[in-house]
């Protein structure tokens, strides 16, 4: 009611809240961060444009570890299943998220591709295969430890420039198609890391080629480094 | 195309607000958006003014505010000139984002009985 005069008339009042637009998104990501490390499990968002190889990387990164780590995905896209079937070719285990027409993964996506995903808690590793695309997924926490961007040699030298938002979340950029760098004169690494370097506040580079095999061994050992210790959390539980 | 998913959040969160409020209806909102966040600010108020007609909305104009990009060294060596690494001149430890990355509900108007 009207305070002056007592009338009826309603009043507007402002209301500062302050929130995050994707506060759901983001208690949604929390509670997936709870499931990842009370399994200990690594979880990888891995994104990149259509074509910037990140199921190659994926199939590349199952031939190394061979049987020395359990790898999983979750693999988004639009409207086929044929990333994850081409990932469980390679041996690993893998479902995928059809998002329809959305253009990236959101933490709840994720929560029921687990559902999904039998025995992702025996995991080392899981991999977010994320939708191609370099806007919007970046926009979205889903509870991973960290966020790897395929960017393939044949994109051009600007992309980081032109898509900041994305390299600046990322903790690593995987350089791939790295095998094609002798038929493109133009392309020159030292550009792409300069690139990297204006929008990545610690850029992180590792160049591969999933066609040959080069730098896989380099990609392997970063993730080594990521892998959440299973024996010694065991030890830490029994201790309690 | 992600902003009509971020508008999509935005009327819950409106919604959540005004009904803990009590309010009749919504007459303005305003949001800030940082340069980095990912966000097109001209599809947002498209996606914005589509959803808006027949809701609690319906005679809350849209204000965004745009946030500028600011780096800086995390031990106070200043802020990082546009353009350049991102590392700090002086010490070259790794920037700071001290703004710019924000996708923000920052207030609403409530019309409240």
């Amino acid at each position: 009611m009207c305070q002056a005069c007592g009338c009826g008339d309603s009043h507007v009042v402002p209301v500062a809240l302050n929130e995050r637009i994707l506060a759901a998104n983001d208690r949604a990501a929390r509670h997936n961060r709870v499931h990842f490390r009370d399994a200990r499990v690594s979880a990888i968002n891995l994104m990149g444009s259509p074509g910037a190889g990140k199921t190659a990387v994926l199939e590349a990164t199952a031939r190394a570890f061979g049987h020395a780590a359990k790898v999983g995905v979750l693999a988004g896209d639009l409207a086929t299943d044929n990333d994850a079937q081409r990932i469980r070719a390679a041996g690993l285990v893998a479902e995928s998220i059809t998002t329809g027409t959305a253009c990236h993964l959101d933490a709840e996506m994720v929560h029921k591709g687990l559902h999904r995903l039998l025995g992702w808690r025996e995991l080392d590793y899981l991999f977010i295969e994320n939708v191609g695309n370099l806007v919007c997924p970046a926009v979205y926490y889903l509870g991973q430890d960290v966020n790897v961007v395929a960017l393939s040699v044949t994109e051009g030298e600007d992309k980081p420039l032109k898509y900041p938002t994305m390299f600046q979340k990322a903790d690593l950029v995987l350089v791939t198609k790295i095998d094609l760098l002798p038929f493109l004169p133009h392309v020159r690494i030292e550009t792409i890391r300069e690139n990297l370097s204006i929008v990545m506040p610690a850029p992180r580079m590792i160049l591969v080629s999933a066609a040959t095999g080069e730098g896989i061994d380099g990609w392997i050992e970063w993730l080594e480094h990521l892998r959440t210790p299973r024996a010694s959390a065991t030890v830490i539980v029994g201790a309690l | 195309m992600h902003e009509y998913s971020i508008v999509q959040s935005l009327f819950d969160q409106i919604r959540e607000a005004a009904r803990a409020r009590g309010a009749v209806a919504v007459r303005r909102v305003k949001v800030q958006i940082g340069d980095i966040a990912g966000v097109d600010t001209q599809l947002l108020r498209t996606a914005y003014e589509l959803f808006r007609e027949r809701t609690i909305c319906e005679r809350a104009p849209l204000e965004i505010e745009a946030i500028a990009v600011r780096w800086s060294c995390p031990d106070g060596h200043g802020d990082i000139e546009k353009g350049r690494a991102l590392v700090c001149p002086s010490c070259a430890r790794p920037a700071r984002l001290e703004a710019g990355d924000e996708i923000v509900l920052q207030q609403l108007e409530l019309e409240v009985p």
